[in-house]
């Protein structure tokens, strides 16, 4: 089963452990992680369910595709990593 | 007279408490966190703070204990835009992004309907929340308005609603102001809106179009409470009054040391007496001559007097957000701050100014607890 991993900077926003979730591609492994921790859904994704702009997703370290709809595929065992992108840092 | 007053910063929110020794800080939340907005509901008591992480997006949260603790609630959510959506009109080319950028108004609804608050968006979203911001709601209305569509950013790179005013004779007359878009109201509680920036002149449109109501930047709306029919507007080139309630309006001209600005309050006793905050006109946005000034008019905008006792004189280069101005409810009490953290507080209607602080992170807001 794939294993989805948060950066440490959002842990004092909103509770993101490590978890092991059942999901063949992004889409599928976030919407399994954010049923169970509700509140990061809004931190990681935008309204429209895209990934925000400045963050990224690496799946076995390699970077994400398809930031609008997540439909890149998690190989079973994998580790799908979410951090915050160096952009974006205006706001700070 | 409030004696509590919250200043929303780049780098944290602030509370500042008055007690026999004078002002201070004395409650300071989200340490360097971007809070953009602060709200206090003077019917509940409950405070509002929007935040901006940046990378992790707009969120809100509240306190019920003055802002001993908090808790985060919904942040106003953009419905999924329609696969098929065409935007009709859209000025600059593209469409507005249906997606929070940022909060940018938030208005306790009236003293007849608890737990009503409106909120105003970047890119545009009117938003209204009937559990105290527990959930929130767009309203369609104003959203699926096709005039909508040619809103435009007027500093930001998306149009957004920054004032909001609930009438306090008839909480269902509604007024926003829209960075660019004018002004819009609403008599039967959001339903139905009509655009009235009419009398309003955008110097930055062509000749042809400098009068057109809906291509207005008001840089921040304020209604009278002495007398709600008149509104007051500090607007990208110049400041406006109405007295029929927004539906026209008149162009203050002639006023020294600039007519540009962000930020203007109004006497909660008399409709006929603002302040505001001039800067120099656009691109540079900076105190004429190095010099913060407060103007105040007694006079429904004939005449203004320029206040300067207590504030900085030379090289001062502050600049003051549209939010970062409020006066209390008794009318003398005023605060203002600024862009490079200062802080400044009159007792005397602006007559005279004590630095309450210098050295603050950049300041958005700045708002008294109002009974």
């Amino acid at each position: 089963m794939p294993t989805v991993r948060f950066t440490q900077n959002i842990q004092r926003h909103v509770a993101c452990p490590t978890l092991e979730v059942p999901g063949a591609t992004v889409r599928e492994l976030l919407n399994g992680y954010f049923s169970i921790h509700q509140q990061a859904r809004g931190y990681v994704l935008d309204d429209q369910g895209r990934l925000r702009q400045h963050m990224a997703i690496f799946v076995d370290g390699a970077q994400l595709r398809d930031r609008d709809h997540l439909t890149d595929p998690v190989p079973a065992g994998a580790v799908v990593d979410l951090v915050q992108a160096l952009s974006g840092g205006k706001h700070s | 007279m409030s004696t509590r007053c919250h200043v929303a910063t780049k780098k944290g929110l602030f509370t500042l408490h008055c007690t026999s020794a004078g002002w201070s800080i004395t409650q300071a939340n989200y340490i360097g966190d971007n809070c953009t907005l602060v709200m206090h509901d003077p019917r509940d008591g409950a405070l509002i703070a929007a935040l901006n992480h940046g990378h992790f997006g707009v969120k809100m949260h509240r306190s019920r204990d003055g802002g001993a603790t908090w808790t985060e609630i919904a942040a106003p959510k953009y419905p999924a835009k329609p696969a098929d959506y065409v935007p009709k009109t859209p000025l600059e080319g593209k469409a507005a992004d249906w997606s929070l950028k940022l909060v940018w108004a938030l208005a306790p609804g009236g003293a007849d309907e608890p737990g009503v608050l409106w909120c105003g968006t970047l890119p545009g979203g009117l938003f209204k929340s009937e559990d105290g911001g527990n959930s929130w709601e767009l309203n369609r209305p104003l959203w699926d308005d096709p005039r909508r569509e040619e809103w435009f950013g007027g500093g930001a790179d998306h149009p957004g609603i920054h004032s909001i005013c609930v009438d306090p004779r008839d909480s269902r007359h509604v007024s926003v102001g829209v960075s660019c878009g004018g002004v819009w109201n609403t008599r039967d509680g959001g339903k139905t809106w009509q655009l009235t920036g009419h009398g309003m002149r955008a110097e930055f449109m062509p000749p042809e179009r400098q009068f057109e109501p809906n291509a207005q930047d008001p840089h921040m709306l304020a209604q009278g409470r002495a007398n709600p029919d008149v509104f007051w507007v500090q607007h990208h080139n110049g400041i406006f009054r109405s007295t029929d309630a927004a539906a026209t309006w008149t162009e203050i001209t002639d006023v020294k040391p600039s007519v540009f600005g962000f930020a203007v309050a109004v006497h909660p006793g008399d409709s006929d007496t603002a302040w505001f905050v001039p800067a120099l006109k656009d691109e540079k946005r900076y105190p004429k001559d190095g010099r913060v000034v407060v103007n105040r008019t007694r006079n429904g905008g004939r005449g203004f007097e320029t206040l300067t006792r207590g504030l900085p004189q030379e090289h001062a280069y502050d600049l003051v957000y549209r939010h970062a101005l409020d006066v209390d409810e008794t009318g003398d009490r005023l605060a203002f701050g600024s862009t490079t953290g200062s802080l400044w507080l009159s007792e005397d209607s602006g007559d005279s100014w004590q630095t309450l602080s210098s050295h603050l992170p950049p300041i958005h807001a700045v708002r008294f607890e109002k009974s």
